[in-house]
C-alpha cells in the first residue's frame, strides 16, 4: 500500500462531502484523511483527500470520483511537488516545573504555545505528518491530556495552479 | 491467405429483417431526438432566443416542466408532500399520469417504458414510504444503467430533519443507487434541475435521477422560466473515442486467430446494434450477447454464439474462455459473465470500450482501453478495420471456427422432458416464443424463468427483451411489462414471470385493467422458488427449506381466479397439449390483460451451469458434464 494525495476541487453545494465519503466507504476505499475548506472562488470548494491504495486502485478511486456530477477536477500531488500540512493541537500536563523543557522543545520544532494554565500547556504545530509525530513523541513524557489533529492540506510547488487549464502535468489519467 | 468467414444468414422471413430494421431506426431516431432536444436546450443557453418567464406556483412549474421537455407518461401515486403537484397534473393534456398500486410498480414501469422506448421514464411518489418504496427500481435501474427521473415530494423545509410525519432522506438514501440526485431548495430553480435531471439521465451511461421537492416549496408562488442553463461543468461525458485507441484495436483485432466480440447492453443503449452487426461481418468475428444485450445481435445469425456466463451457452462461454482477443462492446465483466475472474479467458488480451471509464480496467485489466459511445466506437472500428484489410492484414479464422462449431453442435442448448409426465417450463417458453415471435416484447421477472426465457426464445430484434440483470429484482417483469406496453402500444408485451415473482407485484395487473395497458403474463408455475430450490437440490444436499410456494399443493392463490379478481383474463394450462391453445387464446384478446398459469414441473434445472465461485472452464453442459474441464 502506498500513500497518494489527491486534491479535488467539487462545487460547494450541500451533500457533496456526503457524496464523496459514501463513495469511498461502498466502494471499500481506504481514507487516511479528508480535509475540506472554500478556495479562491467562492463556488468550488476544496477537498484534499490522502488514500492508501495501490496505482490500479487509485485509478479506480479517481474515476469514481470523476463520475459524481460535483467533482469539477482530481490532481494526484506527489509528494516532492507540493508542500503538504497537517496541524495539530496538543493538551500537556504540564506546571511551572516542567514549562521551560516543553518551551525547549516547542521552540525546535517551531511550534506555538496557544494556551498556559498552572497545570496545562496547549501547544499548537503545523508540518508534515512525519513532523507532527516526531514532536508527539518529545511531549508524550510530560503527559498528554488531549490532541487533536487535522487533515493534510496540500498545495502543488511552483507558479501554476490547480484551476489553470495547462496544468495537466500532475492529473491522474482518467 | 483464406479467411473463414461463415455466409451471413439472414433471418429466415424478410419481414423479420425489416421489422428489425425498423425498430431499431425508430429506437434510433427517438434517441436522437431526445438528444437533439437535450443539445438544444445546452445551446439555446447562448442563442438570443427569448426566454419564456411565468409566475407560477412550483407544483405547476414541476408539470409546465416535465411538458417542455416532452415527458407523455408519469407513473406514480399521490400523498401528502407531492399532493401540490396532482392538482396542475389534471389539467394537463400532454403528460398522462398512470395510478400505479404500489410505487415499486411505477419504478420498474419508467424502466420498462424507458428500455423498450430508449427515452426516459419518470415515477412520481410522495414522501417517506412513498419515495423509499422507489428505492428498490431505482437500485435497478442503476446496475441496468436504465434512464429514469423519480420525482418524489419531500416534507415542507421547515420542517426537514425533524423527524416530521412521512419524512425520509431520500437523497442520502438513494445517494448510492442513482446517477444523480437533488434536492430543490428555491422554486425558481425547478426548470433547471429538472431538464438537468433529464439530461444526466439520458446521456453518457444512463441511469436514474430523482429529484426530491419539499413541499412549501411546491405550493409557494414562484417564477418558471424557459428554457433553462442545463451547462454542468462537472459533467463532461466522452462520446468520440481517441483516434489511436481505435488503431490500435484495430489492429489487433485484424491479426487476431481466436478473437470475440463480447457484446453488452451498452450497445442497445447507443443504439448500434446495425453497426455491430455491420462489424461483425465484415470480420466475421464470434459474437457473445449478455443477459442485458440479448436482442442486439440477431440469435438466428451463424456468428452468434449465444449467451456467456454462469447459464450461458457452452459455446459462448468457451469461445470467451479460449479466446486470444475479446473486444469488449459496452460490457462490464461482471461475475456473473467471467465466474472466478482469476481463471477467466486466461489467453485472451482485452479490448474494453464503454462510455464509462470506471468500467474499464475495473475488474479486468484492458490491454486497449478505449472510452467512448458504443456507436462511435464501432463506427470507428469498421473503417479502421476496413483499412487494415485493405493492407492484406486478415487473420485466419478456420481453426477457431471449426473449435466453436464443434462446441455448439455437440453442446446445444437444450432440455429433457420431465420424467414425472409434468409440463417442461422449457417447453412452455419455447413454444410462446415461436407463437408470439420476434415482433414482441418479452419482459422476465428473475430466477430460473428468466434464464430460460433468455435461451430458448429467439431474440431478432432489439429491445424486445427486458429483465432485471444486475440488481435481480424478483417482481419487475409485470410492472416493466405495463411500462413498456405503455410506450410502445402496438406491440404484443409478454410478461414471463415466476410465481414467486409474480405473488410480488401482480397488484400492477389492477392498474394494467382499468388504464388499458393488456399486457400479457405467462407464470411459470413450478410451485417453488425454482432457481433457489435448484441451488438447494444442487448445493445443499436436496434440503429444501422455504422454497415451497403452495401455489400447487394448495393452488393458493388460484392465479386464474386472482387475474379474474383484477379484471384481466385468467386462462390455465395444465398439460403438453393446452399450451399451444391457450398461447394462441390469449394472442387473440386484446382488450384486456392476460395471464395464464402455466402449471410446470418442479423439477427442470438450468443448464448449462457454472456453479457460483468456479471458473468458466468448470462448465457443466448438464449436471456433471465438463465439457471444457474433461476433454484437457
Amino acid at each position: 500500500m502506498s500513500r497518494h494525495t489527491l486534491s479535488v476541487l467539487v462545487e460547494n453545494r450541500p451533500g457533496v462531502l456526503a457524496r464523496v465519503s459514501s463513495l469511498f466507504s461502498r466502494r471499500d476505499f481506504n481514507i487516511h484523511s479528508l480535509a475540506v475548506g472554500p478556495t479562491e472562488n467562492p463556488e468550488v470548494s476544496r477537498m484534499t483527500i490522502v488514500v492508501e491504495v495501490e496505482q490500479l486502485p487509485l485509478e479506480q478511486v479517481t474515476k469514481q470520483l470523476n463520475k459524481l456530477i460535483n467533482v469539477l477536477k482530481i490532481v494526484e500531488l506527489s509528494q516532492d511537488s507540493s508542500v503538504q500540512r497537517e496541524l495539530i493541537l496538543i493538551k500537556l500536563r504540564a506546571d511551572a516545573s516542567v514549562r521551560s523543557q516543553v518551551v525547549t522543545v516547542v521552540d525546535m520544532f517551531r511550534a506555538h504555545i496557544v494556551d498556559v494554565t498552572a497545570d496545562s500547556m496547549t501547544i499548537e504545530a503545523s508540518g508534515t505528518s512525519s513532523k507532527l509525530e516526531a514532536l508527539t513523541k518529545l511531549l508524550e513524557p510530560f503527559g498528554v491530556r488531549e490532541t487533536v489533529q487535522s487533515g493534510m492540506v496540500a498545495l502543488g510547488r511552483g507558479p501554476r495552479s490547480i484551476t489553470s487549464p495547462t496544468s495537466r502535468t500532475d492529473s491522474v489519467p482518467a | 491467405m483464406t479467411q473463414s468467414r461463415p455466409a451471413p444468414v439472414v433471418p429466415t422471413a424478410s419481414a423479420v429483417a425489416a421489422r428489425a430494421a425498423s425498430s431499431e431506426k425508430a429506437a434510433a431516431e427517438r434517441a436522437a431526438a431526445d438528444r437533439a432536444a437535450a443539445e438544444k436546450n445546452a445551446a439555446e443557453k447562448n442563442a438570443d432566443r427569448t426566454i419564456v418567464t411565468e409566475q407560477m406556483t412550483g407544483a405547476s412549474s414541476v408539470v409546465r416542466s416535465l411538458e417542455e421537455i416532452g415527458v407523455d407518461v408519469v407513473f406514480g401515486i399521490p400523498g401528502g408532500a407531492i399532493l401540490p403537484v396532482y392538482d396542475p397534473l389534471l389539467d394537463s393534456v400532454k403528460v398522462r399520469h398512470i395510478l400505479v398500486r404500489h410505487e415499486q410498480g411505477a419504478g420498474h414501469a419508467a424502466t420498462g417504458y424507458a428500455q423498450a422506448t430508449g427515452r426516459v421514464g419518470v415515477c412520481m411518489a410522495t414522501s417517506g414510504p412513498g419515495a423509499t418504496n422507489l428505492v428498490t427500481p431505482l437500485a435497478d435501474a442503476h446496475m441496468d444503467s436504465v434512464p429514469i427521473v423519480a420525482i418524489t415530494g419531500q416534507v415542507g423545509k421547515p420542517l426537514i430533519g425533524t423527524d416530521a410525519f412521512q419524512e425520509a432522506d431520500i437523497v442520502g438514501i438513494t445517494m448510492p443507487i442513482t446517477k444523480h440526485s437533488f434536492l430543490v431548495t428555491d422554486g425558481a430553480e425547478i426548470p433547471r434541475i429538472l431538464a438537468q435531471a433529464f439530461y444526466i439521465a439520458s446521456t453518457g451511461r444512463p441511469g436514474p435521477v430523482l429529484v426530491d421537492i419539499p413541499k412549501d416549496i411546491l405550493q409557494a408562488e414562484t417564477t418558471f422560466s424557459w428554457p433553462p442553463d442545463i451547462s454542468l461543468p462537472g459533467y463532461r461525458p466522452m462520446v468520440k473515442p481517441h483516434a489511436g485507441q481505435i488503431s490500435a484495436a484495430a489492429k489487433r483485432i485484424a491479426a487476431s486467430r481466436r478473437p470475440v466480440l463480447y457484446v453488452g447492453g451498452g450497445v442497445l443503449k447507443a443504439h448500434a446494434t446495425n453497426e455491430l452487426k455491420e462489424l461483425a461481418e465484415l470480420t466475421g468475428i464470434p459474437v457473445v450477447t449478455t443477459l442485458m444485450a440479448r436482442g442486439a445481435f440477431p440469435d438466428s445469425h451463424v456468428q452468434h454464439l449465444g449467451m456467456p456466463g454462469m447459464h450461458g451457452s457452452v459455446a459462448a462461454v468457451a469461445g470467451l474462455q479460449r479466446a486470444d482477443l475479446i473486444i469488449a462492446l459496452g460490457a462490464r465483466f461482471d461475475d456473473r459473465v467471467t465466474g472466478q475472474l482469476s481463471s477467466f479467458a486466461p489467453g485472451a488480451a482485452v479490448i474494453h470500450a464503454d462510455i464509462d471509464p470506471a468500467e474499464i480496467s475495473k475488474n479486468r485489466l484492458a490491454d486497449v482501453p478505449i472510452v467512448g459511445d458504443a456507436k462511435d466506437v464501432i463506427v470507428d472500428l469498421i473503417n479502421a478495420i476496413k483499412a487494415e484489410h485493405s493492407e492484406g492484414v486478415v487473420a485466419d479464422m478456420t481453426a477457431w471456427w471449426a473449435e466453436l462449431e464443434n462446441l455448439r453442435t455437440t453442446f446445444p442448448l437444450g432440455y429433457d422432458e420431465p420424467f414425472d409426465g409434468t409440463v417442461s417450463p422449457q417447453y412452455v417458453i419455447e413454444r410462446l416464443g415461436k407463437i408470439a415471435g420476434p415482433e414482441s416484447i418479452y419482459c422476465a421477472g428473475v430466477g430460473q424463468h428468466q434464464m430460460w426465457a433468455a435461451q430458448f426464445i429467439s431474440y431478432e430484434n432489439p429491445y424486445t427483451w427486458l429483465n432485471s440483470g444486475g440488481l435481480g429484482t424478483m417482481g419487475y417483469a409485470v410492472p416493466a411489462a405495463m411500462g413498456a406496453k405503455t410506450g410502445m402500444p402496438d406491440t404484443t408485451v409478454w410478461a414471463i414471470d415466476g410465481d414467486g415473482c409474480f405473488q410480488m407485484t401482480n397488484q400492477e395487473l389492477a392498474t394494467c385493467a382499468i388504464e388499458g395497458i393488456p399486457i400479457k403474463v405467462a407464470i411459470i408455475n413450478n410451485g417453488n422458488l425454482g432457481m433457489v430450490r435448484q441451488w438447494q437440490t444442487l448445493f445443499y444436499g436436496e434440503r429444501y427449506s422455504n422454497t415451497e410456494l403452495g401455489t400447487h399443493k394448495y393452488r393458493i392463490p388460484d392465479f386464474k381466479l386472482l387475474a379474474e379478481a383484477m379484471g384481466c383474463v385468467g386462462l390455465r394450462a395444465e398439460s403438453k397439449e393446452d399450451v399451444d391453445r391457450v398461447i394462441h387464446e390469449a394472442m387473440a384478446i386484446n382488450d384486456r390483460p392476460v395471464v395464464i398459469d402455466f402449471t410446470v414441473g418442479k423439477d427442470a434445472q438450468v443448464w448449462p451451469m457454472v456453479a457460483a465461485g468456479a471458473g468458466n472452464d468448470h462448465i457443466q453442459a448438464a449436471r456433471g458434464i465438463r465439457p471444457l474441464f474433461d476433454e484437457e
